[in-house]
């Protein structure tokens, strides 16, 4: 595999406020990355160091091999789609479409009139006149008929109904499988994306915590539930992430289970349920400080009354 | 989809239902992985991950340029495979449930044979 985005303790500060802390992680050519995070964790701020929109307070950035910084070579062959965009005042979406292939080299003019076409985009209509749904759309169709090697999509949605956001996922995932690229998406909606992600990035507080593969992240996490005693003995020495009673029940996120554990979580009668990516990452990033799998919780350390 | 088991596990568990039903017959093309992983909303890696997992096992074989088939046999293999994890993933469970219930063994039996005449 060939790294196209490799960051090394990418720090950004404004002010006393750092909003990317010294990250450090690599991103493989042609993957979908999940960037998460909470608002204001950072995500836009890495977004806009990784695409020269901003400069690095301190560490380093290379894209394709090379700084990204004032460099044409890399910069054609990127594409960043921001969540709130501005265009001209007096702009139309056929004007956006129309210049598109001047910036970008691949542009597929057929593809872009389908996707037109797919989320029923106005183009004969002033960008301020539409809705805050259809200018994300034109964000989108972008996004995607630029076929640019390396693309970034932050909050692409805003505003899009789930029948254009499911068009959204189905299209990229069409058009990736045909015309593989690197593609980098910032999203809430991570129930919505996960199983379109291969590689997930945890952004909290400006610091990576997570730079994993969804599918073993998937699996990091199980619930059990069950008696309180039950709970307690079985999850006395593991990680422990989450516990929430209620009267004498109790339920507890602890990390991957191996056989022999669920053998054992069936004799204590608990009840095991997967976690979501959505659930999982909610966990993580929910206490100060944020919690990780690696560094071990003590078990019970967070447990509530 | 859900969230108890990998996804690239439920794709090759999906396309081992289809053999076993019948609906992928032995010695024909499967869809590619670019297909299942459209049908299925997932990434085009993880589609191909559980592809390869039933090539690994041989249930499929590639052409070299034209695609995935399903191997001679494997509907028998995938059979008895099942067979096999019978007892654990449905017998077990089943029995557990009903002893926590206080069904005896002869009352579970006879329920068994009334599922099983109708």
């Amino acid at each position: 595999m060939t790294t196209v985005i490799e960051a090394s303790g990418l720090t950004k500060r404004f002010g006393s406020m750092t909003a990317v802390d010294s990250a450090t992680f690599s991103i493989e050519k042609n993957t979908i990355t999940g960037l998460l995070g909470r608002n204001g964790a950072g995500k836009t701020t890495l977004m806009q160091l990784l695409t020269a929109q901003l400069f690095a307070s301190s560490g380093s950035v290379e894209v394709l091999g090379a700084s990204p910084v004032e460099n044409a070579r890399v910069l054609q062959q990127v594409c960043f789609i921001k969540e709130s965009q501005k265009y001209p005042d007096d702009y139309h979406p056929r004007h956006v479409f129309e210049s598109a292939p001047w910036f970008f080299p691949n542009w597929d003019a057929d593809f872009a009139e389908r996707l037109i076409a797919d989320f029923r985009v106005p183009l004969r209509r002033r960008i301020k006149k539409l809705s805050r749904g259809q200018v994300s759309a034109v964000g989108v169709i972008v996004g995607l008929a630029s076929r640019a090697p390396i693309t970034f999509f932050d909050e692409p949605y805003l505003g899009l109904d789930a029948v254009a956001r499911q068009v959204f996922y189905d299209r990229l995932l069409e058009d990736y499988a045909e015309h593989p690229r690197t593609v980098v998406l910032s999203t809430h909606l991570i129930d919505e994306v996960s199983n379109l992600l291969e590689r997930v990035l945890v952004i909290d507080d400006g610091r990576i915590i997570v730079d994993e593969d969804a599918e073993t992240l998937r699996g990091r996490a199980t619930t059990v539930a069950g008696a309180a005693a039950a709970v307690e003995r079985f999850t006395a020495g593991r990680d422990v992430l989450h516990t929430e009673r209620l009267g004498g029940l109790a339920t507890a996120t602890v990390s991957a289970l191996s056989v022999s554990d669920r053998e054992l979580a069936n004799e204590y009668g608990l009840e095991l349920a997967p976690v979501s990516l959505q659930q999982l990452i909610v966990r993580l990033t929910t206490t100060e400080p944020a919690p990780s799998l690696v560094e071990a919780v003590p078990a019970g350390s967070e447990k509530r009354a | 989809m859900d969230d108890s088991k990998p996804i690239f596990v439920q794709i090759a568990e999906r396309i081992e239902n289809d053999i076993i039903s019948g609906a992928l017959t032995e010695e024909t093309q499967v869809p590619s992985t670019n297909e299942f992983a459209a049908f299925y909303r997932i990434n085009p890696a993880t589609a191909g991950k559980g592809v390869n997992l039933l090539v690994d096992e041989g249930i499929l074989y590639k052409k070299r340029g034209i695609g995935m088939f399903v191997a001679a046999g494997a509907q028998s293999r995938l059979k008895t495979d099942r067979r096999e994890q019978f007892q654990h993933e449905f017998v077990r469970p089943l029995v557990e449930e009903a002893s926590k219930l206080g069904i005896t063994a002869a009352q579970l039996s006879e329920m068994i044979d009334k599922e099983g005449s109708k």
